[in-house]
């Protein structure tokens, strides 16, 4: 029976630490993974998701609805910020670099004139569950069940649905796309939304766990960049195993050693994967499908 | 020219000063006080206050005449919660806007990134913050608490009533490191044991596996010293997975009013020892929440910091009246006659001269299941003993150092 406690035990650290790389990096892997943009401002959309979902949980929506109401708001946000800055941008990669880092600037100092320092967040649902000796918040295995449903669902919707193959031709070959009369500029759109989305998604399921400040999506633009760079381009074979072997190496280090010994070494990850795998994890497995 | 024109200004203000009995000073212009607070980043939620309290403070001053006839001029800059901005606003302060005084800092790292700075150039410098305590540095003035008066207070306090076993969670920097020396030491002294100690980075958000290696050690009751909106999200997540001890702090609440941020019941049964805070129902007290609401009505929690630097104010006015100068050495005179005290919103508190700390009143916050406030213990008047004890004497010499209980000042 201890040794089915262990195990669990165990279980539940590796699901927390890969749920939070899967969520926290799926937009941000969506929107360089299909577009090639690095979105520096992808913490902000995390913030904006988080707040909304607080405000809209305070008025009294219930949770799942106030979460799809951030990821909604993060979404639209994605769309206007895509139509008025980043279309202009999408043969200058490094200029969107700027551009989206000013964006952010922009949404935290924005936010901490017009909200203030904090706010008030919405209170961890479900409680927690006893076993053995130790108990456990439930909410937290919700968010591992979410995390590999988002990724189930992000398949399908790339790869089962007209709207995933427009964009994947969309993003392979543009120009023959376009010939095909594909609305090329509206695919990108909604592709940017989409990430957005999933960005104010993961803000809104980690707002009730979370302090709600101006500056909290500085606390997953680490891991989500870490989980992209190692996945590289495809968020299927590239950042779903990335996050699993992150959330090994950062759940057992800091198991053993502390938090410290977590985050050097999901940084040592990186630094190792990128010197032996430039394209990252998706793309040293491309190269065996060929 | 110049020699003689401000020959004849001096000569002029003498014979003033001589005729209207008021010291010399009274002709000069405004009184400088640069401050150099968080007003955004991650510290902001805790410090933008402090901002405001000074500001209602110079307000009321000036209000009343000024200082010695002079009105005070605030010098704000908003530091980010940003070492590397302390250090440049610093010296902008110091060597170019020549503010008189200059009241800074919220996190220990920020101040040991001001403090040689501060040094460099001979500024005064007030921090008004609850921090580790060991600066012996006769460029610093400190009003905030320190460990002999939150921690010898708390600890034992805390192991009569929970038991002997104490897990520490502490801020990976040089508050949390000399705070959980403070800890261990003070649970060593009165035969308690430590079960367990952790330190975590700033910025780190996600608590799973501390909250699990609490369940698996033996604990008590848990100190946390968690700093930062980041660290804060401990509590929820602690709340949801039940692990249901006491806490036991010196930083929540008191600064960052966690219980008023997140939904109740995720911060009950925190014990905090605090020198103010806005539920402290004395006169005084209730008298200086009113006076700053009036001011700032939207002001979302009114922190021991808050009080301390409208203290630190007041503190500063009174010296410079006694040394009809803002000249530093003069000031430092004033306040190694060892009767520099304020009656303020959270009663009666002196400046040691030995240590250039501040006496307190610790007030023992509890936080309710409802998140409420109740103070089961006071402890009147605590001297900032430590220092002074263990041989740091500014009325000497000035090592400008910081020393914990492992470093203690050299023997004389």
């Amino acid at each position: 029976m201890d040794f089915f406690h262990t195990i669990f035990s165990v279980m539940y650290q590796f699901g927390d630490a890969f749920a939070f790389l899967v969520i926290s990096c799926a937009g941000l892997a969506v929107i360089f993974g299909m577009m090639g943009i690095i979105n520096l401002a992808h913490g902000e959309f995390i913030m904006c998701g988080a707040y909304v979902t607080s405000a809209a949980g305070r008025a009294g929506l219930p949770l799942p609805l106030a979460i799809l109401c951030g990821a909604l708001a993060a979404a639209i946000v994605g769309i206007v910020v895509e139509r008025l800055v980043i279309r202009h941008l999408y043969q200058r990669p490094l200029d969107s670099i700027i551009a989206t880092w000013g964006i952010s600037l922009i949404a935290t100092q924005g936010v901490l004139i017009l909200l203030g320092p904090t706010m008030a967040g919405v209170g961890t649902p479900l409680g927690s569950m006893a076993l053995g000796e130790r108990s456990y918040s439930i909410y937290r295995l919700v968010l591992f069940a979410t995390s590999i449903g988002l990724l189930g669902s992000l398949y399908l919707l790339f790869y089962r649905t007209r709207f995933g193959v427009i964009s994947r031709a969309t993003i392979q070959k543009p120009a023959m796309a376009r010939a095909l009369g594909v609305d090329t500029r509206r695919v990108y759109g909604l592709t940017f939304g989409l990430g957005a989305g999933l960005a104010g998604l993961a803000g809104g399921l980690y707002a009730p766990t979370m302090t709600m400040v101006p500056t909290m999506g500085a606390t997953f633009i680490v891991e989500s960049f870490v989980t992209v760079v190692v996945g590289g381009a495809d968020i299927f074979v590239g950042a779903a195993p990335a996050a699993a072997v992150l959330a090994i190496i950062r759940a057992s280090l800091t198991a053993w050693y502390g938090h410290l010994f977590g985050q050097i070494g999901l940084l040592v990850a990186v630094i190792i994967v990128i010197r032996v795998m430039p394209g990252g994890l998706s793309g040293f497995l491309k190269r065996f499908q060929k | 020219m110049t020699l003689t024109s401000h020959g004849t200004r001096f000569a002029a203000l003498l014979v003033g000063a001589a005729i209207s009995g008021m010291p010399a000073l009274a002709q000069d212009g405004p009184i400088r006080i640069g401050v150099l607070e968080d007003q955004s980043g991650d510290f902001a939620a805790a410090t933008a206050v402090k901002v405001h309290a000074i500001e209602l403070a110079t307000k009321e001053i000036n209000d009343a005449g000024g200082i010695s006839g002079r009105p005070i001029e605030l010098v704000i800059y908003d530091t980010q919660s940003d070492n590397r901005r302390y250090q440049e606003f610093m010296r902008r302060v110091l060597q170019q806007d020549e503010v008189d005084v200059v009241f800074a800092g919220f996190s220990s790292a920020s101040r040991e990134a001001y403090r040689p700075i501060a040094n460099q150039f001979d500024g005064l410098v007030f921090y008004n913050n609850q921090y580790e305590g060991g600066v012996c540095d006769d460029n610093m003035i400190v009003t905030g608490a320190v460990p002999e008066q939150q921690f010898s207070t708390l600890i034992p306090w805390m192991m009569d009533e929970f038991g002997p076993n104490v897990y520490t969670l502490a801020a990976d920097y040089n508050f949390g490191q000399i705070s959980a020396e403070w800890v261990r030491q003070i649970v060593a002294e009165n035969g308690g044991t430590m079960v367990g100690e952790e330190f975590i980075p700033l910025g780190v958000s996600q608590f799973s596996q501390t909250i699990q290696n609490i369940q698996e050690s033996d604990a008590d009751f848990v100190v946390t010293l968690l700093v930062g909106s980041a660290q804060a999200s401990y509590y929820e997540q602690a709340a949801s997975a039940d692990v249901g001890l006491p806490m036991a702090s010196s930083v929540n609440v008191g600064q960052g009013y966690e219980h008023k941020r997140f939904n109740p019941p995720s911060l009950a049964n925190m014990f905090v020892t605090t020198n103010y805070i806005e539920e402290i129902d004395t006169p005084a007290s209730n008298d200086f929440v009113e006076r700053f609401r009036t001011m700032f009505p939207d002001e979302p929690y009114i922190n021991q910091e808050a009080a301390n630097s409208y203290i630190a104010v007041n503190l500063y006015k009174q010296m410079v009246e006694r040394a009809g100068t803002t000249d530093h050495d003069a000031i430092r005179a004033v306040l190694g006659e060892g009767d520099v005290c304020f009656d303020g919103p959270s009663g009666n508190v002196c400046l040691d001269p030995q240590s250039q700390h501040m006496s307190h009143t610790i007030y023992l916050a509890k936080v309710g299941d409802d998140h409420s406030i109740t103070f089961p213990r006071v402890w009147e008047n605590i001297e900032p003993y430590w220092l002074g004890d263990a041989g740091c004497d500014l009325t000497k010499n000035d090592p400008s150092a910081q020393y914990t209980p492992s470093n203690p000042p050299p023997a004389q």
